[in-house]
């Protein structure tokens, strides 16, 4: 009998380990031989602890498992209300289109025999075949625009610096994913490691980088543990290491570990941390690209933008850009999140209205009462009403009704959330995070949270102050965090004028 | 805790930092490893680090601030850190943080009397599906209600 227990860090947070240990005593007291695989997850968090177990059909869902409930593993499958029927057949995965998620969940994340079985490495295999050109433009064709943020097209920055001229040259993996509402890049380094593994490797070869770093968050400890494993089993199996596979050049990989600072998710700040300074933000020019990690010519790409690559050249670009909406090619994990009925991950094409994604997938609020906003792409993105529930995921889509879907993460928020407080939240994050080089995110933040704090006591004279200085914060400012703060500030301002004026009536009666 | 709040000497920071100095950018590493061992970065740790990576005191000091992870001062036997973070704060995740705050009678930052446990804010820690979160020392919790916070807060002995 074979079970599957996640051991990604969402499910053990909901009891995954309590659960495993009560499977692996009810089989001993039963004496039943059971083979307990710790797979990563499938994304449906608001399962987890999700059990599997392997039967003639496919592998059958329980969920959500508490160790009560495991006895019912041995007994009759269907008298026990936390069976969900097969997996595959279950909706939320249904209607996905998995390409980087592909394996998440399915395998255990450390067997490369299990990676390999999964089209693991064919990607690989493939690129090992392909001139390091052929490999830019297979990256280019396939549309693939980097999953971080800023959305800027892969193969576009992989080429700048395959033409650059250096004795040394690196890929960086971003692994800081400080945006609240996210948690794709987790998932996959807990759940399917060696998929980012592969994805770096093909990097190096495309751009002739023979060293890759993944700056990896502090506050993941489950994923530097794995990652770390990952990439030993990798060399001890010579897939890095002196010769890629035994048939390409050098490729190897570090883990490093961040140290709580939101700003060094910034490429430039993660360099400067990377090489042991204060994160301070670098202006730009000089572009990574050309002048990254210690001066050298350095791609740094996104966890998920990375893990993408693999299937890229497993399926043919073609396969993937075949995918989507306009600009946006491919798929995006959705990171659906906050006061919501059915929280996780959901990969799908770009093109799905944000609505559908709320309400449809992730069944509105878990409170039950109406959404009356969400936020979109992290501490920096816009909150949006319902009344632009209509808008498809996609980047210039989104751009258009001045928001941004950032690492894809939604934040669903009921009635009861206090728009005005969330905007001090925003302006009071900033200030916390600040690098501290320009004085409109530096100081402008802290009079931001001042500033609010005034239009909260009824002082509405202050609500044009904090359009203009959200004027000054946008315009003068050297990165993101300073420069789109404004966003969840001037969309709640605009979305619930009400909220900010109404403090101001309660104050003067 | 003694262990931790010893005063080390010289060359117990070099036997720690000293097989990290051929790293690319071995500050950080070694500033975690320090941290791993003694809980906080000790004040005699920095003209060694100075010294073997060849930079300024003021620069390690610098690096040292510069992160919300690194500490000069010493903490409790545990640390609990509240994620403060959006997808938290719309199932009432400031709540949270306030109740836990109250009970142990601590601002954010502070160490219970007892020196079992320090309380810190945490922005997201990838459990934004799972919220209110809550991570204590490397163990996270997910959907943290009343019932949770009683069971955590008598684990670390609060
Ligand atoms: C304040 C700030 C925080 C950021 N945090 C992250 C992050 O956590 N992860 C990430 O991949 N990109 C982050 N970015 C975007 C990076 O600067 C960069 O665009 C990205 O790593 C490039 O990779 P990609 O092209 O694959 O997206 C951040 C940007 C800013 C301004
Ligand atoms: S906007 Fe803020 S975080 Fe970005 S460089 Fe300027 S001070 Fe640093
Ligand atoms: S916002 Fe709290 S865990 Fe992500």
């Amino acid at each position: 009998m074979k079970i599957y227990v996640p051991c990604d860090s969402a499910a053990k947070a909901l009891g995954a380990d309590a659960v495993a240990a009560e499977i692996q005593a009810q089989a001993a007291a039963r004496g039943i031989d059971i083979t307990l695989v710790r797979n990563g997850t499938r994304g449906m968090i608001w399962l987890e602890p999700l059990v599997e177990v392997e039967g003639p059909n496919g592998r059958i869902a329980y969920g959500p498992m508490t160790p009560a409930d495991v006895p019912h593993l041995f007994g009759d499958e269907t008298e026990c209300d936390t069976y969900l029927g097969l997996t595959d057949d279950l909706d939320w995965m249904r209607r996905q289109t998995r390409l980087t998620f592909a394996r998440c969940g399915a395998i255990d994340p450390l067997s490369m025999d299990d990676y390999r079985a999964h089209g693991g490495f064919n990607g690989l295999e493939r690129a090992l075949g392909m001139g390091a050109e052929a490999i830019v433009d297979e990256v280019k064709q396939s549309g693939l625009r980097g999953r971080g943020g800023a959305g800027f097209p892969t193969g576009i920055k992989w080429d700048t610096v395959r033409l650059a001229h250096a004795p040394k040259k690196y890929i960086v993996c971003n692994a800081d994913e400080g945006d609240s509402g996210t948690f794709a890049d987790r998932m996959i380094m807990e759940g399917d490691p060696f998929s980012l593994i592969e994805g770096m490797i093909i990097a190096g070869l495309g751009v002739g980088a023979d060293k890759g770093y993944v700056y990896l968050r502090s506050e993941y400890p489950d994923a530097i543990a794995t990652m770390t494993r990952a990439v030993e089993l990798a060399r001890a199996a010579g897939v890095l290491g002196a010769s890629v596979l035994g048939q390409g050049p050098a490729f190897d990989i570090e883990i490093r570990t961040g140290a709580g600072a939101y700003v060094c998710g910034e490429e430039t700040s993660l360099l400067n941390s990377l090489e042991g300074r204060r994160g301070i933000v670098r202006a730009k020019p000089p572009l990574p690209a050309l002048e990254g990690f210690l001066g050298r010519p350095t791609v740094v790409n996104n966890v998920i933008s990375l893990a993408t690559v693999p299937v890229i050249f497993e399926k043919g670009a073609a396969h993937y850009a075949d995918f989507g909406l306009g600009r946006s090619r491919g798929t995006m994990p959705i990171q659906i999140a906050g006061n919501v009925a059915r929280g996780g991950l959901f990969e799908t094409a770009f093109g799905m209205p944000l609505g559908d994604l709320v309400n449809d997938i992730g069944g509105g609020t878990a409170s039950g009462r109406p959404v009356k906003a969400v936020q979109v792409g992290g501490p920096l993105g816009a909150y949006m009403a319902p009344d632009k529930f209509d808008t498809p995921f996609g980047y210039e889509e989104f751009d258009a009704k001045d928001a941004l879907i950032g690492h894809a993460g939604v934040v669903v928020f009921d009635e009861g959330a206090d728009m005005l407080g969330l905007a001090r939240f925003a302006m009071e994050f900033c200030a916390v995070e600040s690098c501290g080089k320009c004085t409109p995110c530096r100081i402008g933040a802290v009079r931001g949270v001042e500033t609010i704090d005034r239009i909260a006591a009824g002082d509405a004279s202050a609500v044009p102050l904090l359009r203009d200085l959200c004027d000054t914060m946008k315009d003068g400012s050297l990165c993101a965090l300073g420069g789109f703060t404004p966003f969840p500030v001037m969309s709640a301002l605009n979305a619930f004028p009400e909220e900010f004026a109404a403090q101001t009536q309660e104050a003067a009666e | 805790m003694s262990a931790r709040q010893a005063t080390p000497s010289t060359d117990d920071i070099t036997t720690i930092i000293a097989p990290l100095t051929d790293l690319e950018g071995p500050l950080l590493p070694m500033l975690h490893a320090l941290q791993d061992q003694y809980g906080l970065i000790p004040d005699t740790a920095v003209p060694v680090l100075a010294e073997t990576l060849n930079i300024g005191r003021a620069e390690v000091h610098g690096v040292i601030s510069f992160y919300h992870d690194f500490r000069t001062n010493p903490v409790g036997r545990h640390v609990i850190k509240i994620c403060r973070s959006e997808a938290c704060q719309a199932v009432d995740g400031g709540a949270l943080g306030k109740r836990v705050l109250d009970l142990l009678g601590l601002d954010w930052g502070g160490t219970t009397a007892n020196g079992a446990v320090t309380v810190e804010p945490v922005y997201c820690l990838g459990m934004c599906a799972c919220a209110p979160a809550l991570m204590v020392d490397k163990t996270v919790h997910g959907r943290v209600d009343e019932a949770k916070i009683e069971t955590i807060l008598q684990e670390v002995g609060a």
